[in-house]
């Protein structure tokens, strides 16, 4: 298997969907002539033309709604918003229209579309450019919220989300793209509401997605090589549909969890994971489960501000360690 | 009806058509396309009354909001689309819905929340739907719908295929955003759309030209360089007309167009509402310009339909109008086992190519 990036896998699944199905076609702010701002839809529209690569003026609201409207006629849009914060700009389109047709209109019309968008703080773009709001469209009944942390999840997932016949927030994190990683090649596809145990451990479990799954893996495998513990990671995935299945099974097995997530806190994505741990696996937590995430203050530009307020490698480590078991399991 | 290109006096160009005032009906016009207009018309209102009834009889829940006296507004609608055209429409869509050919029944089954209604139940009033009759859906947010209008026509410029889309919605919603957007996005893609404002004078209890800077709906299309026209919303032959020219453009050159069609809302802005913003006088005034009488008139002078022909029409549009109520009535409420049923469409059903 080749080793290739974030960035560059998401560019060749794009590519390799639009030349699979003529009615896949991509629309964005900057995404043609200039590439994409983060350089996703590079040389796309020199290959496929300004027909299926679609430069879209500065409004979310609009051409959201835009892809909503080609969807309910058979295309099958994905939709780049520049970052995860403009979303907020085009959230009617997405939670009154897209998320409400199928069933509001009795099953008439699908909506086959593709919300794709880069989130995540850690790049000093302070208050409104660096935020986690996953929570928001994973409440939402109608809606698929999928968060990979690892270039082949990408690939595997970001067809299926294409494919699928429903609307789809797709994730990314900005300090994921540079990531590298071995891809299965071929028609390689990853089905919705699948969490993946992405590191075997037996004295506790870190339940995560997206980039602080990838944190959560590192960290997870430098305390089995340094013999410290052995932890499990469970990355998420897929936050609607959640695959409750896999994080109780890996409850039954280590007893303890921590939830690491780089949103806020109070009702994040880590309380949804509590609760439902909460209310199918209580008969075999031995602790309390804990919640590592971001402190609850807009994020500041600052350096020092904001790495303080970001979670990261020491908090999860200092969760690990205050809740691993006095005794190691064997 | 008039036409002309007048320069402004402000020097703002816009196309400027005067309100249509004929008096007499034109003598090419085939008469039993007249006469299905009134009748189309009286089928509007009747249902709409019998709509209030339902609701007062807690038939019919939620909001609902009716067409009574936007009747020629409705019906000049869907005469100047062919049967390829999308509709897309806002809240107040009952009319449109039966005009675009989806029966009475089921319609009023829609309203009273039934699994035969035209979205199974699932939308109510507000959210009438039917992929055979290309009514695309009603939508309740208020400009909502224009996006996507904007989308499915960019969707039928994508294929290269020759329907038009036509967007309505109300006079309100000209001043938010979706509308704005929506505009420029047609604009610059140059998608077969036609954008229709149903000026009835009021957004709820705000009179239309305190809620706009421009008073003037259809002239917001100088913003977008975009051919904008406003009709006489009482004159059915006018409105048709209009609708006619417009998709013409719409299909044929790929430009959009806005519409403002002016009418006046004879009721509240939903059964709910007791109306008490306006003045007696003007609701009077508005309600003296009722379409459906004046174009019986005009029928009558025209010898194109007699007294016992008007009477005709009016039995059968009342028995049909019974006949929705009763199916309704009948119809089996969706069962509570498939309230889980359509939030997300299997991986086997392929979108419709349509």
């Amino acid at each position: 298997m080749a080793e290739i990036s974030f960035r560059q896998v998401l560019n060749d699944t794009l590519r390799e969907e639009m030349h699979r199905d003529e009615n896949v076609f991509l629309m964005g702010e900057e995404i043609g002539v200039f590439e994409g701002s983060y350089k996703i839809t590079a040389g796309l529209l020199k290959e496929f033309g300004a027909k299926r690569v679609v430069d879209t003026p500065i409004a979310e609201n609009g051409f959201v709604g835009m892809a909503v409207g080609a969807a309910m006629l058979g295309l099958r849009p994905v939709v780049e918003i520049m970052t995860f914060n403009f979303i907020a700009l085009a959230i009617d389109e997405i939670l009154n229209h897209a998320a409400k047709i199928y069933y509001m209109f009795g099953g008439q019309t699908p909506v086959p579309m593709v919300i794709r968008t880069p989130g995540g703080g850690g790049q000093q773009l302070s208050a409104t450019h660096s935020q986690n709001l996953e929570a928001w469209f994973a409440h939402i009944p109608g809606l698929q919220v999928i968060a990979p942390s690892t270039p082949a999840d990408a690939k595997g997932l970001l067809r299926t989300a294409i494919r699928n016949n429903n609307p789809v927030l797709f994730l990314e994190h900005l300090a994921l793209y540079n990531n590298k990683g071995e891809v299965p090649e071929g028609d390689y596809t990853i089905p919705f509401g699948q969490a993946k145990v992405t590191k075997e451990g037996k004295d506790l479990t870190v339940i995560s997605y997206s980039r602080k799954a990838a944190i959560a893996h590192e960290v997870a495998s430098r305390f089995e090589r340094e013999n410290k513990l052995s932890v499990e990671v469970v990355d998420i995935r897929s936050l609607r549909p959640l695959d409750r299945e896999t994080l109780v099974n890996s409850i039954k097995k280590t007893g303890r969890a921590i939830v690491f997530e780089e949103d806020w806190r109070s009702y994040g994505v880590g309380a949804e994971i509590v609760a439902t741990l909460q209310e199918d696996a209580f008969d075999y937590l031995d602790a309390p489960i804990k919640r590592v995430a971001s402190l609850e203050v807009p994020l500041p530009y600052s350096k020092p501000l904001e790495l303080a307020a970001l979670t990261g490698v020491q908090e999860l480590e200092d969760a690990i360690n205050a809740l691993a078991p006095r005794r190691r399991r064997r | 009806m008039s036409t002309e290109q007048q320069k402004r006096p402000d020097e703002r160009d816009a196309i400027v058509k005067s309100i249509s005032r004929v008096v007499t009906l034109p003598e090419d016009e085939d008469q039993e396309t007249l006469v299905h207009y009134y009748s189309q018309m009286l089928l509007v209102r009747r249902f709409e009354e019998k709509s209030a009834e339902m609701y007062n009889k807690a038939r019919i829940g939620g909001y609902c909001h009716l067409n009574l006296g936007e009747e020629a507004t409705v019906v000049g609608f869907c005469a100047g689309l062919g049967p390829k055209d999308y509709v897309y429409t806002n809240y107040r869509e009952h009319g449109y819905a039966i005009c675009r050919g989806i029966s009475a029944k089921t319609v009023m089954a829609e309203l009273f929340g039934k699994e035969t209604g035209c979205s199974r139940g699932r939308g109510g009033s507000m959210h009438l739907f039917s992929v055979e009759h290309r009514l695309l859906g009603g939508y309740a947010i208020v400009g909502g719908q224009i996006p996507l209008a904007t989308g499915a026509a960019f969707a039928i410029a994508y294929r290269g295929s020759d329907e038009v889309v036509v967007c309505q919605m109300g006079d309100g919603t000209t001043n938010g955003g979706p509308f704005f957007e929506s505009l420029n996005l047609a604009k610059i893609y140059k998608l077969p759309i036609v954008f229709f404002i149903v000026n009835n004078q009021y957004g709820m209890g705000m009179p239309a030209d305190k809620g706009s800077a421009v008073p003037e709906l259809y002239r917001k299309g100088c913003a977008f360089d975009m051919l904008s026209e406003r009709v006489d919303g009482n004159n059915v032959l006018a409105v048709r007309d209009a609708m006619r020219r417009a998709v013409n453009v719409a299909r044929g050159q790929h430009e959009p167009v806005l519409l403002e069609a002016v009418s006046y809302r004879f009721k509240g802005h939903s059964v709910i509402d007791p109306d008490r913003y306006r003045n007696e006088e003007e609701v009077k005034q508005g309600r003296a310009q009722d379409p459906i009488p004046t174009f019986a008139r005009r029928l009558l002078e025209a010898h194109l339909i007699d007294e016992q022909g008007l009477d005709r029409i009016e039995q059968q549009v009342e028995r049909e109008v019974e006949e929705a109520v009763r199916f309704a009535e009948e119809s089996p409420f969706p069962p509570i086992e498939s309230l889980m049923d359509y939030i997300y469409a299997p991986d086997n059903v392929e979108s419709e190519r349509r």
